[in-house]
C-alpha cells in the first residue's frame, strides 16, 4: 500500500488532468450534439442529412480509429488543432496552450465521438414528449421554433437528462484513451508509467487509478438512478 | 407470426405510434407539412449549406491534402489497384486482422453472455433471498445463512460497480499486467483481450438482463410461484426467457460496444485489423489511406448491426403491444438501450 501514499501526488495529478480532459471534452459534446441535434429535427431535408450522417459514421466507428483520425489527419491538414486555444479558458486549463497537441487532440477527438452520442440522447428526450403537444402548440399556430422554444424543449429535457448522464459517464471512462495517445500525466497514463517503466507493484498501482475514474463515475451513476427513479415514479 | 388483432393495428396508425415507427418520419409532428414559402426557404437553405460545405470541403481538405499528394496513386494503389505488387499482401494481412478482431469479438460476447446471464440470476436471486427468515433451521444457522446472502449481495454489487465504472481500456491493460503476475500467464494477448473484455461486458449484460427481469409485471413471478415453482424455477423459466425477449434491442447494441472495444487489443499487441494496419502504414506510408479504409468498414459492419438491432425492436414493440399495453419497458431500459452504443 506504500505505493498508493508514495505516489499520491501522481495520482491526484493524473485525476486533475483527466477532469480536465472530461470537463472539456463534455462542453465540446454538449455544444456538437445540440447542434447536430438541431439539424435532426429541422424541417429542411439536406440538413437532416447532415446530422444523420455524422451520428450514423461517428457511432458506428471506434472511438481507437477516431483517436487515429485526429492524430494523423489534422497533421496532414496542417493544423495541430491551435483552435481549441481559446483565449480566457486557456488562462483556466493551461495545456490547451501548450505546443504539444496531444491534450488538444484528445479533447477534439472526445468531443466528436461524444457528441454524436449526445444528439442521440437529445433526440430521444424530443421523441418522448407526447405527440399531442406538439400537435396542439402547431393548431394554436406557433411556428416550429417557438414550438421548439415554449413547448418541446422545456419538457424534452426532462426526458433527455438520464440518457444524457448515461452518455457522459461512458465518456468519462472513454478519456482513459487519451493517456493511449500521446497524453501526459492523465490517469491512464500514470497507470503505464507506474506499472511498466517504473515497474511498480501493479495490483496497488491498480486500485489507485481505479479510485481515479471511479470517484468520478460511481458517483454520477448513483445520482442518475436516483433520479431515474423518482422518474418512474412520478410517472 | 399471426396477424395483430385490429385493436394493435389501429392504435399503430396514430400519430404517436407512426412518429417512433422510423428514424425519418418522427420529426414531422413538429412543423406542418411545408407550403410554397417553406419549400423556398428550404431550396435556398439547402443551396447554401450545399456551396458553403463544398467550398469548405476544397478549401480546407480538399487543397491540404493534394498538396501533399494524398491523391496519387503511390498512396491509394496498394489499396484499390489489382495490379498494385502490395494489393494481395494487404489484403490478406487485412483479411486475417479482421478474422482475429471477429474471433475476439465472438469469444467475448459467448463469455460475457454466459456469465452474464449467470450474474443476473445471482443477483436476482440473492434479492430474492432477502426476506427470507430461513425459519426451518436452527437460529444460528439461519442468521449464518442470512449474513452469507447479505454479505454475497454486497460483493456482487461492489463487483458490477467496480466494473461498469472502469474503463475498458485500463481494466484489459491491467488484466493483462496483472495475471502473469499472479502466475496465470495465457500466453496470448488474445485471451488477455476476451478477459477484459468479458469483465466489462458480463456486468453490463448482467445488468440488462436483471432491469429487464426486474421490469416484468409482478403477477409473472406470483402466478409463477403460486403454481408451486420454486425461485429458482421461476427465474430460470419463467423471467429470464421473458427478459431476453424484452432486452435483444439492447443486446445487440452490446455486440456493437464489444466489436469496437476489440480495437482496444491494439494496445496490448493483439494483432487485431487496426493494429495490422499501423503495421502496414509503417511499410507502405499511407496512414490516412488505410485509416479511411479501415474505419469504413467498421462503421458498415456495425452500422448493419445496428439496424438489426432497431428491426427487432421494432418487431418486438408490434408483437408486445398486441399482448398487453403495460408491458413496455421502464425507462431504465430505455436508457441503457439508447446508450447502448457508446463505451468505445
Amino acid at each position: 500500500m506504500n505505493v498508493l501514499v508514495d505516489n499520491f501526488d501522481v495520482f491526484a495529478g493524473g485525476f486533475w488532468v483527466t477532469l480536465q480532459v472530461c470537463l472539456l471534452s463534455t462542453a465540446g459534446a454538449l455544444l456538437l450534439g445540440t447542434g447536430a441535434a438541431v439539424l435532426r429535427i429541422s424541417p429542411i431535408p439536406p440538413l437532416r442529412w447532415m446530422g444523420t450522417a455524422y451520428v450514423t459514421v461517428i457511432r458506428n466507428a471506434p472511438l481507437t480509429v477516431i483517436f487515429f483520425f485526429v492524430a494523423f489527419g489534422l497533421p496532414a491538414l496542417g493544423s495541430n488543432a491551435a483552435f481549441l486555444d481559446i483565449p480566457g479558458l486557456n488562462k483556466v486549463f493551461s495545456r490547451l496552450g501548450i505546443d504539444l497537441p496531444y491534450f488538444r487532440f484528445a479533447i477534439l477527438a472526445l468531443s466528436v465521438y461524444t457528441g454524436a452520442f449526445v444528439c442521440e440522447a437529445l433526440r430521444s428526450g424530443v421523441n418522448a414528449v407526447a405527440a399531442g403537444q406538439a400537435e396542439a402548440a402547431r393548431a394554436l399556430g406557433l411556428t416550429f421554433t417557438q414550438n421548439l422554444r415554449y413547448v418541446i424543449l422545456p419538457q424534452a429535457w426532462k426526458a433527455a437528462v438520464v440518457p444524457l448522464g448515461t452518455v457522459l459517464i461512458a465518456m468519462i471512462k472513454n478519456s482513459a484513451l487519451a493517456g493511449f495517445f500521446g497524453l501526459s500525466g492523465d490517469l491512464s497514463q500514470a497507470a503505464q508509467d507506474l506499472a511498466i517503466v517504473k515497474a511498480l507493484p501493479v495490483v496497488p498501482v491498480f486500485i489507485g487509478i481505479s479510485i481515479g475514474f471511479l470517484v468520478m463515475t460511481v458517483p454520477l451513476g448513483l445520482l442518475l438512478d436516483r433520479v431515474e427513479r423518482r422518474r418512474a415514479v412520478a410517472r | 407470426m399471426n396477424a395483430p388483432p385490429v385493436e394493435s393495428r389501429v392504435r399503430s396508425a396514430s400519430p404517436a405510434r407512426a412518429r417512433r415507427a422510423g428514424a425519418g418520419r418522427e420529426a414531422s409532428v413538429l412543423y406542418d407539412a411545408p407550403g410554397p414559402r417553406a419549400r423556398r426557404t428550404a431550396v435556398i437553405v439547402s443551396v447554401v449549406v450545399a456551396v458553403l460545405l463544398v467550398a469548405a470541403a476544397y478549401l480546407l481538405v480538399y487543397r491540404p491534402l493534394a498538396a501533399r499528394g494524398e491523391f496519387t496513386m503511390a498512396k491509394w494503389g496498394p489499396i484499390i489497384d489489382p495490379g498494385n505488387e502490395n494489393f494481395g499482401p494487404l489484403w490478406k494481412r487485412l483479411f486475417t486482422g479482421f478474422r482475429a478482431t471477429l474471433t475476439a469479438a465472438g469469444l467475448a460476447i459467448a463469455a460475457s453472455l454466459t456469465l452474464g446471464t449467470g450474474l443476473a440470476i445471482l443477483r436476482i436471486q440473492l434479492k430474492a433471498q432477502r426476506s427470507r427468515r430461513f425459519t426451518g433451521l436452527a437460529a444460528p444457522a439461519g442468521y449464518a445463512l442470512r449474513a452469507l446472502a447479505w454479505l454475497l449481495r454486497l460483493v456482487t454489487r461492489f463487483c458490477v460497480e467496480v466494473f461498469r465504472g472502469l474503463p475498458v481500456v485500463i481494466t484489459i491493460f491491467f488484466v493483462s499486467t496483472v495475471l502473469p503476475g499472479i502466475g496465470l500467464n495465457l500466453h496470448e494477448a488474445l485471451w488477455y483481450l476476451v478477459v477484459g473484455l468479458t469483465l466489462y461486458n458480463m456486468v453490463v449484460i448482467g445488468e440488462i438482463l436483471r432491469s429487464g427481469m426486474e421490469g416484468l409485471p409482478g403477477g409473472q413471478r406470483e402466478a409463477a410461484a403460486a403454481v408451486g415453482l420454486t425461485s429458482f424455477q421461476v427465474t430460470r423459466l419463467v423471467l429470464l426467457p421473458q427478459a431476453f425477449r424484452i432486452m435483444l434491442p439492447a443486446l445487440i447494441s452490446q455486440l456493437v460496444v464489444v466489436l469496437k472495444d476489440t480495437s482496444l487489443g491494439f494496445f496490448i499487441s493483439y494483432e487485431e485489423v487496426l493494429r495490422i494496419t499501423t503495421q502496414a502504414i509503417q511499410i507502405l506510408g499511407n496512414p490516412i489511406q488505410l485509416y479511411v479504409v479501415v474505419g469504413a468498414i467498421y462503421i458498415a459492419v456495425n452500422y448493419t448491426l445496428s439496424k438489426l438491432a432497431q428491426y427487432v425492436q421494432r418487431r418486438l414493440s408490434r408483437g408486445r403491444r398486441a399482448l398487453a399495453a403495460g408491458a413496455t419497458p421502464p425507462v431504465a431500459l430505455a436508457s441503457q438501450a439508447e446508450a447502448g452504443g457508446m463505451s468505445l
